[in-house]
C-alpha cells in the first residue's frame, strides 16, 4: 500500500498503517509525523521524508526503512524488529530498547542507547555509521552499540560522558585512539577487529544495508567499552 | 572499633509462660531468638530486632512482648536518640541512610484537622441502608465536544475511562519491592472489588495477565518490563514521574534482589542491577511529557487512559496544570507521607509536601484555569481510613490510592524494614520461605473486607451529609471545616474554620 503523507495528522497516518491489510507499506512525503509504526509487529514500512519523534516506539517486530533523517527518540522501548535510517538520527535513539536492531547510516545525537538492556535471547543492537553525541550508552544494562566513525571532520567518535552509569552490555568504537575521557565505571580495551562474531555480523549487516565493503571495517581497530567490574556503579547505603 | 548502638526495643519473655517451643526462633528471619542449652531457656539478641511483632503474634503461649527500651541517654530535646543513632551509623559505615515506608516524623496531618459536616433539620440525612448511594465513579477526561451522526444521534466521543465501584485503588508497588503473594492478593482483591491495582515499575508477572482489566501498569524511566503486550493487557497506563516518599529520587533494585522470577517480570538478566533514575531522559518539559503520553496512546490505539503520577512538591499546582494540558487523562499525586520499599532517610523525611495541601491547591488551580475536567485526580501518600477518603474527595480528589493501608491489611506491622528484604510477614521479601507465609486467598479476603468496610463508612458519611453520590461530594469544600489550623492553612485548603457558618 502506498500512502502520501503530505500534511496528514500523525494519528490518521498511524491508523492507516495499522489498519492496512497489506503488510508492505510505502509512505511518501513524510514530514514530522510522530510515533510512526508504534508497537507494530507485522509490517514492512518504507518511508520517504523525515518522520517525527518516537519513530518505531515499542516496535515489536516490524521493519522500518527511512530514506532520510529521523528525529528524536527513534525506537523508544523497542522490543523487536529493525529500523534502518539512510541519514542521521536525533537524540535518545534506542531509549531503553530491549530487542531488535537499529542501523543509522550517519550520526546520532545525545543519549543514544540510554537504558538499553538485554533479556534472555533478546540482544538489542545499534550500529551508527558516523559519530555519536554525548551520553552514548548512558545507564546501558545490555546489548551492543557500534560506532563506526565514518565522519571525516576529525572529531572524536563520541562526545562526553559516554557510558555514564553503564552496568551491562558493550560499546564498540572504531577509532585508532580514544582521545575522550570515560567515567570510572567504564573499562576500555583496544582490540583489532570487532572482537566477536556477533559484532562482526552486525557490522557486515550495516555494510550490506548501506552498500559498503565490509572488509576495512572488520579489520579496523576498535575500542571495546564494558562496565568496569572493579569499580561498579553503586552508592553505599546504611540501613536505618 | 564500631560505635555501639543500643537496641531500641527489648524483648520481654514471660518465663513462666514460655514452653521453649522455639516458634519465635523459627519465625524470625532476623535470627534473634535462640535456644540457650546451658539454661534450657530461650534468649534473644535484641540488636537484631526490628519490632515487626511476628514472634509476639505467633507465640502460642503469649509469652512475648516487645517494649521500647527505657535505657536513656541524657535527655536532650534537640539530639534525640534516633538522631544520635543515625550519626553513629554513618560514622561506622560512611553510608547513606536507607529507610522504608512513609515519613514517620511528627509533621501535621491535615486530615486530622478537618471535620466533616452532617445534615440537621433543613436538609435531611440519607439512610444508606434503605436508600441508594452512588459510590461508583469513572476516572478519565470528561471534556469532549458533543458530536452527532447524520441521524442526529450522539456519537460516543468519550475518551477511555476507568470504572470503579469504590473510590479507592491500590497504589503502585512493584514485584521486587513486594512479593509474588502480595501481588496476587492485590490483583485478586482488585478484581473482586471492581477496582484496580498497580504493578509499579517492575513489570507484570505472566501469571497475573489474567487480572489485566483490573491492572494499571507503570512506565518509568528504566522502562522495565514495558512491551506491547504489557501495555495492551492493562486497563490503564501510568507514567511514573515521581513518588511521594522520594521526590526527585529514582529506584535502584540491587542485582542481589533480582531473582529469576523478578528478572523475567522486569525483562532484565538475573543478578543485574535494575536502575530507574528519577528523570526520564527524554522528558524535560510538558511538551516532552505529551510526547510520551501520545506515544503510549498510539501504541494502544487510544483505548487506555494514561495516568501521570507525580510527587507532591512545592510547585505541584503549576506542574499539574501542565500535565492537565499534556493529553494525560488522570493525574496521580503522591504526598510526602507515602510509603516506599526503600528510600534515603533524608529524602523520605524532608522532601515534598503533605498531600492535603497539594490536592487542595491543584484542584483550585485547575478549576481557576477551567481545565479541571480535562483530568481526574487520584491522591495517595497516606490515606489511612474512609474518613481520609471522604475528606480527600471533598477537597477535590476523584479517588484515592492506598498502599500502606493495603499492606497493613495483608499483615504488615509497619516495622519499616522493607529495605532489608527479610519481611517476616511475607510481604516485602523475595525469600520463598518467607513469601509463603502470606496466603494470597487470605490476603485477598482481608483486602476485600477492608475496602468493603470503608465503602459502608463512606456511604454513611455521605448519607449524613445528605449527599447520595460521590459526584456531589467532589470538591465540595463546604462539607469540611478546619480545626487547629492557621489562617494560611485554611486559605490554602480552601475551608472555613469549625463553627463558621455560611
Amino acid at each position: 500500500m502506498k500512502i502520501r503523507a503530505n500534511g496528514m495528522h500523525y494519528a490518521a497516518l498511524n491508523a492507516a498503517v495499522r489498519d492496512s491489510e497489506e503488510t508492505d507499506i510505502e509512505i511518501s512525503g513524510c514530514g514530522g509525523q510522530r510515533y510512526l509504526g508504534a508497537g507494530l509487529a507485522d509490517r514492512k514500512i518504507f518511508v520517504y521524508g523525515t518522520p517525527g519523534n518516537a519513530l518505531g516506539a515499542y516496535l515489536n517486530g516490524a521493519e522500518i526503512c527511512v530514506d532520510g533523517n529521523v528525529q528524536e527518540a527513534t525506537g523508544d522501548t523497542m522490543n523487536g524488529g529493525v529500523i534502518e535510517v539512510h541519514g542521521s538520527a536525533g537524540d535518545a535513539t534506542g531509549y531503553a530498547m530491549r530487542g531488535g536492531k537499529i542501523f543509522i547510516e550517519g550520526d546520532v545525537g545525545y543519549r543514544c542507547g540510554i537504558h538499553m538492556k538485554a533479556f534472555l535471547s533478546q540482544h538489542p543492537a545499534i550500529v551508527i555509521g558516523g559519530r555519536a553525541g554525548s551520553f552514548l550508552g548512558e545507564y546501558q544494562a545490555g546489548g551492543t552499540i557500534v560506532v563506526l566513525g565514518l565522519h571525516t571532520d576529525g572529531k572524536p567518535v563520541i562526545g562526553n560522558f559516554c557510558g555514564t552509569g553503564m552496568h551491562g552490555g558493550e560499546i564498540l568504537l572504531r577509532c585508532e585512539t580514544l582521545n575522550v575521557a570515560l567515567p570510572a565505571q567504564v573499562r576500555a580495551e583496544r582490540i583489532e577487529g570487532p572482537g566477536s562474531e556477533e559484532s562482526a555480523a552486525l557490522i557486515r549487516e550495516w555494510c550490506a544495508r548501506f552498500g559498503r565493503n565490509a572488509a576495512p571495517y572488520l579489520q579496523a581497530v576498535y575500542y571495546r567499552l564494558t562496565p568496569n567490574a572493579e569499580n561498579p556503579y553503586r552508592q553505599m547505603y546504611t540501613p536505618n | 572499633m564500631e560505635l555501639y548502638i543500643r537496641p531500641d526495643y527489648e524483648i520481654v519473655r514471660n518465663e513462666s509462660r514460655c514452653t521453649v517451643c522455639r516458634v519465635c526462633e523459627r519465625q524470625c528471619a532476623n535470627e534473634l531468638h535462640f535456644f540457650d542449652p546451658a539454661t534450657g531457656r530461650m534468649r534473644a539478641d535484641e540488636s537484631k530486632c526490628v519490632n515487626c511483632h511476628r514472634c509476639v503474634s505467633l507465640c502460642p503461649a503469649h509469652a512475648l512482648k516487645i517494649v521500647k527500651t527505657d535505657d536513656a541517654y541524657r535527655e536532650n530535646a534537640n539530639w534525640e536518640a534516633q538522631t544520635m543513632h543515625e550519626i553513629y551509623r554513618q560514622a561506622n559505615t560512611g553510608g547513606v541512610l536507607l529507610s522504608s515506608m512513609g515519613n514517620p516524623k511528627p509533621y501535621p496531618v491535615f486530615w486530622d484537622r478537618l471535620l466533616i459536616n452532617a445534615s440537621q433539620v433543613t436538609n435531611p440525612p440519607i439512610d444508606p441502608l434503605r436508600e441508594p448511594m452512588e459510590t461508583q465513579l469513572c476516572l478519565g477526561r470528561r471534556t469532549v465536544k458533543a458530536e452527532r451522526d447524520e441521524h442526529g444521534r450522539l456519537k460516543d466521543t468519550l475518551p477511555p475511562q476507568l470504572k470503579l465501584s469504590v473510590p479507592v485503588l491500590f497504589s503502585a508497588m512493584s514485584y521486587g519491592s513486594i512479593s509474588y503473594n502480595a501481588h496476587e492478593s492485590l490483583a485478586r482483591a482488585a478484581a473482586e472489588l471492581g477496582t484496580y491495582y498497580n504493578t509499579g515499575e517492575g513489570g507484570l508477572h505472566r501469571d497475573f495477565y489474567k487480572y489485566g482489566k483490573n491492572t494499571i501498569v507503570q512506565v518509568a524511566s528504566g522502562r522495565f518490563g514495558v512491551h506491547k503486550e504489557y501495555l495492551e493487557t492493562a486497563a490503564a497506563i501510568e507514567i511514573k514521574m515521581g513518588q511521594g516518599a522520594k521526590p526527585g529520587i529514582g529506584g535502584h533494585l540491587p542485582g542481589s534482589k533480582i531473582s529469576e522470577d523478578v528478572s523475567r517480570t522486569r525483562m532484565i538478566p538475573q543478578g543485574v542491577d535494575a536502575i530507574s533514575p528519577a528523570p526520564h531522559h527524554d522528558i524535560y518539559s510538558i511538551e516532552d511529557l505529551k510526547q510520551l503520553v501520545d506515544s503510549l496512546k498510539e501504541a494502544t490505539e487510544y483505548k487506555k487512559p494514561i495516568i501521570v503520577k507525580i510527587a507532591a512538591v512545592h510547585n505541584a499546582a503549576a506542574i499539574a496544570s501542565g500535565i492537565a494540558r499534556s493529553g494525560a487523562d488522570i493525574i496521580a499525586i503522591d504526598g510526602f507521607r507515602g510509603g516506599t520499599g526503600a528510600a534515603p532517610t533524608r529524602i523520605r523525611d524532608n522532601v515534598g509536601i503533605p498531600i492535603e495541601m497539594a490536592l487542595a491547591q491543584i484542584d483550585a488551580r485547575l478549576r481557576e484555569e477551567g481545565i479541571r475536567d480535562n483530568v481526574s485526580l487520584i491522591v495517595g501518600g497516606s490515606v489511612r481510613s474512609s474518613a481520609d477518603v471522604v475528606k480527600a474527595i471533598a477537597l477535590g480528589a476523584d479517588a484515592c490510592y492506598i498502599g500502606t493501608a493495603a499492606l497493613l491489611a495483608l499483615g504488615c506491622h509497619l516495622c519499616r524494614s522493607c529495605h532489608t528484604g527479610k519481611c517476616n510477614w511475607g510481604i516485602a521479601t523475595q525469600r520463598p520461605d518467607l513469601v509463603k507465609r502470606l496466603d494470597p486467598a487470605c490476603g485477598c479476603k482481608q483486602l476485600v473486607n477492608l475496602i468493603t468496610a470503608w465503602k459502608h463508612e463512606i456511604e454513611e458519611m455521605m448519607g449524613g451529609m445528605g449527599i447520595n453520590a460521590l459526584e456531589a461530594l467532589r470538591g465540595n469544600r463546604l462539607m469540611l471545616r478546619g480545626i487547629g489550623l492557621t489562617d494560611t492553612e485554611l486559605r490554602l485548603l480552601g475551608v472555613r474554620y469549625a463553627g463558621e457558618s455560611l
